[in-house]
């Protein structure tokens, strides 16, 4: 296969052109930011590779309106810098998929977070991307450039299209610029720990922790040999410390928590954040979504030796680090089990090779009134299918 | 504004009483309305000015009912308008001549309450403020509270993507919908979303949160619950000038502080409520702010000593902290009651909805002052301060001939300026018919077509819930102007804001 014809472009207008001559020719493009994600869905094979590195920059940052808006190529840490500078943030806690992945560290941008949805450990108290994103512009695959939402933190005017973006893997439309609600960062935090329990004796701590008046702002749990709980509180000192004496003393049925203080507790959330628990090596690794209270019953339910896990999200999110050996690593039981319990799965590390057979195990989505919503969709935004071709997004990746 | 909504199709109109049969045989006993003085009681919802009966009313009691009426209806191309409670003030739920009017309103069981997910599912009839009675003794409630909020339903407020003073710190109703069971016009019954944060595929909950009724009917909510915080504290702030109200308002949000409420009245507003009430807001301020802080009571007292501190180097001229519950909630009342309190002194007035970067309030109340002089109408203001959302209150009699025209001339200027501004057409009360020609100020011809693709692959049809949030009058003949209701609020009793 030769290397495709690569496009760069730089300014909005540009990136209109390659999408509208594209859209004119019916060429397909493989539409890619940084790449740390490139892995993460099955190979696109695409007359050309629609580049948007080059259209970066931080168009508009207003601390006091709360809103901040970049081009899509904008690199997550640039854009993360800059709102550490007046003390605010990006509450969602994106993350950068490229160390997971073994890609490069550093490269993830923000039309990358928005087009996977990608959201970290404080999506549990204040929600994913998808809740964050306050309006765009973009490029259809009619090759007509195309805006939504606004660039106020209020806004209900029409249909929520920002949303429509968020976890569209750039399959509708090529997002050119984002605007996004920011919050202001938490002045400190603070985190308790539980060692030693069980995954069921430390989701039901985690359900029991969410359900007082405590304002958790995440909570994990890293499993055996070194169980660990962590239950994270942010905001004012005099809060954080309030909210820490009550909550270890409402949980004290669950052993004595160690207190973790500002600077302990952000290593603890960044191992989390970057699967330090999990081996890399030999393992394919599975994301499954599930009702929180039932995150421990996955490692039952698939009962499957040398399998590891990671909790997040209060139990709504485990993490699966599964050896490459085990006969169905990628196979349609993990899936199973998670549709079992209410949820979903996806494989978020594998060979393109083990990603292909995965894919064709799977048999494409079936033919339900979801999947023929998703194909009317695709068809309204990309009649010719030039944007991400192959990507089905009826059933996950 | 005068809106024109799509010709009643003749053979429709014709064809009533088979469609009265084949409804009866869908749903039996009481769901089925056709007398013209009960379908009078659904010709309008809050956005009064607009009244329409329908040809009419079915009062569904089971998704396989809504499922059952929207297949027969697609396929015979008959119109459907749902509607909840009625309280939309935008004319969400204005019915068509022509059009079956859905009443959702039958469908109001809280299904399942689950307190390890911290979830409840609700049917689309259950009010808002049912939610959070139900949960209340376990120490949970649901967070978004519009102020119709006693009456107001789950289903309207998925339709509608309804906020509330609170929505500034726990979000608007998109954020807090965990899942849906949509029934599309084809009859077909999905499920999207559920109680896991996040489900594959597009974001069709998204989608479908906030979309007017246009792409499904709602006929089961899945709703995410939090647990109460133990304490609230409210503090009164007065200011001499709207200017530094408005510097007090971003000095807080600067210091790193997301209240639970942050609300401004202007001094028409304040006056209006104080004659109403005697609640003890300052006569003397062309600004009063009420902010409210939550969490645990450590958290509420530094956060008042923050909060008053920034205050008072802004010149407040009045500030007083509550001492408890019933004066925190007295300083809310006055608030609350703004729109009943404007309803006073002015036969009707008509509630705007927009919102503007929140530096530009002075700029914006000073452009209104003078438009209020031009078009010969008195305006009163409250305003989510927190946010940016606007809501002025235009004062008009509907007797009185022009009035009502004078009074949507001035909406749309304002809704313009906001635009203009930087803002936005509608923060929370959605676009409906109200602000449906306004679009075009908003969002261009191609952003306009994908949206209303958006609405084709949903219902190609075009039979749901018709004529409104997209300005597509070029393929609807000319309908002439509504008629004008004489403004009498359905919901007296109910608080605005």
């Amino acid at each position: 296969m030769t290397s495709p014809t690569r496009l760069e472009p730089t300014t909005p207008a540009a990136l209109t052109e390659c999408i509208m001559q594209a859209h004119a020719a019916s060429r397909s493009l493989e539409i890619c930011g940084g790449g740390s994600k490139r892995s993460l869905r099955l190979p696109i094979s695409a007359d050309a590779q629609l580049d948007l590195r080059g259209l970066r920059g931080i168009t508009n940052y207003d601390p006091e309106e709360l809103v901040v808006t970049a081009h899509a190529g904008t690199p997550l840490a640039e854009l993360e810098a800059a709102l550490a500078e007046r003390q605010q943030m990006l509450a969602f806690e994106p993350f950068d998929h490229g160390p997971l992945l073994g890609a490069a560290a550093g490269c993830a941008t923000l039309g990358g977070i928005i087009a996977a949805n990608v959201s970290g450990s404080r999506r549990l108290s204040l929600g994913a991307a998808r809740d964050h994103i306050l309006g765009f512009a973009a490029v259809s695959g009619r090759g007509e450039p195309l805006k939504g939402g606004g660039t106020v933190v209020k806004n209900v005017t029409g249909f929520d299209l920002p949303k429509l973006m968020a976890g569209s893997f750039g399959t509708l439309a090529v997002l050119a610029s984002v605007t996004m609600r920011v919050l202001p960062r938490p002045r400190t935090e603070a985190s308790l720990i539980f060692h030693g329990l069980t995954d069921e004796a430390a989701n039901r701590v985690m359900s029991a922790a969410l359900g007082l008046p405590a304002a958790v702002a995440a909570a994990a749990h890293v499993p055996a040999p070194q169980p660990r709980t962590a239950l994270r509180l942010e905001g004012f000192g005099p809060s954080v410390d309030a909210r820490c004496q009550d909550l270890a003393r409402a949980l004290a049925h669950a052993g004595t928590a160690q207190v973790l203080g500002p600077e302990a507790s952000a290593a603890f959330w960044q191992g989390v954040r970057t699967h330090e628990a999990l081996p890399t090596a030999n393992h394919v690794l599975w994301r499954i979504s599930v009702p929180p209270a039932s995150g421990w019953q996955v490692a039952p339910l698939l009962a499957a030796d040398g399998v590891h896990y990671l909790y997040d999200w209060g139990g709504a999110l485990v993490w699966a680090a599964v050896p490459q050996l085990w006969p169905d690593a990628t196979g349609a039981r993990i899936p199973e089990v998670a549709r079992t319990l209410g949820g979903h799965a996806s494989l978020v590390r594998a060979s393109p090779a083990q990603r292909t057979a995965h894919a064709l195990r799977m048999g494409g989505a079936p033919d339900t009134e979801h999947a023929r919503l998703h194909a009317r969709l695709k068809a309204a935004f990309d009649p010719r299918g030039i944007l991400n071709p192959g990507l089905d997004l009826a059933d996950g990746l | 504004m005068s809106v024109k909504m799509p010709l009643p199709d003749s053979r429709t109109l014709a064809s009533r009483p088979a469609i009265i049969a084949a409804m009866r045989a869908l749903v039996p006993g009481e769901g089925v309305i056709d007398e013209s003085a009960e379908l009078a009681a659904y010709e309008s919802d809050a956005l009064t000015a607009y009244a329409q009966k329908p040809l009419l009313v079915v009062l569904p009691q089971s998704t396989a009912q809504v499922s059952a009426i929207l297949r027969w209806c697609n396929e015979h191309g008959v119109r459907v308008v749902p509607r909840g409670a009625g309280t939309s003030l935008s004319g969400g739920a204005l019915p068509v001549a022509d059009g079956i009017l859905l009443g959702l309103s039958r469908l109001r069981e809280i299904l399942e309450i689950d307190y390890e997910n911290r979830t409840a599912v609700v049917q689309p009839g259950v009010t808002n403020l049912a939610v959070s009675q139900a949960v209340a003794e376990r120490g949970f409630y649901y967070a978004p509270d519009p102020s119709s909020q006693i009456a107001c339903t789950i289903g309207g407020n998925v339709a509608e993507n309804s906020g509330g003073v609170h929505c500034l710190k726990y979000g608007m109703t998109a954020h807090n919908v965990l899942g849906l069971k949509l029934v599309l016009m084809n009859g077909e019954v999905i499920e999207l979303g559920g109680k896991a944060l996040d489900a594959p595929g597009y974001d069709l909950l998204g989608l479908a949160v906030g979309s007017e009724g246009l792409l499904g009917v709602v006929t089961e909510v899945t709703l995410r619950l939090l647990v109460r915080p133990p304490a609230a504290q409210a503090v009164l702030l007065g200011f001499a000038q709207v200017e530094s109200a408005a510097r007090c308002v971003a000095e807080v949000i600067a210091h790193g502080i997301i209240p639970a409420g942050m609300e401004m009245m202007d001094r028409p507003a304040i006056h209006a409520a104080e004659d109403f009430l005697g609640i003890g807001y300052p006569r003397d301020v062309d600004a009063l702010l009420i902010v409210e802080v939550d969490g645990p009571p450590q958290e509420c007292a530094h956060l008042m000593e923050l909060i008053t501190a920034i205050a008072a180097r802004n010149g407040a001229t009045t500030l007083r902290v509550s001492v408890d519950e019933t004066e925190r909630l007295r300083f809310w009342a006055g608030r609350k009651a703004a729109f009943p309190a404007i309803g006073r002194i002015s036969p009707d007035y008509y509630c705007i909805d927009g919102t503007i970067p929140r530096r530009c309030l002075p700029q914006m109340l000073t452009q209104m002052a003078a438009m209020s002089q031009r078009h010969r109408l008195r305006v009163a203001n409250v305003f989510h301060a927190g946010d940016g959302n606007l809501h002025p209150l235009i004062l008009y009699d509907a007797n009185v001939p022009g009035e009502l025209d004078r009074a949507e001339d001035f909406a749309a200027e304002i809704l313009r300026t906001c635009v203009a501004m930087g803002g936005v057409l509608t923060g929370e009360h959605g676009v409906g018919i109200e602000k449906r020609d306004l679009m075009g100020e908003m969002f261009s011809e191609i952003d306009l077509a994908h949206q209303e693709r958006l609405k084709s692959v949903f219902d190609p049809g075009m039979l749901l819930n018709p004529g409104k949030v997209f300005p597509n009058l070029h393929r609807c003949a000319e309908l002439g102007r509504m008629h004008v209701h004489q403004g009498a609020l359905p919901f007296p009793d109910l608080p605005r804001f």
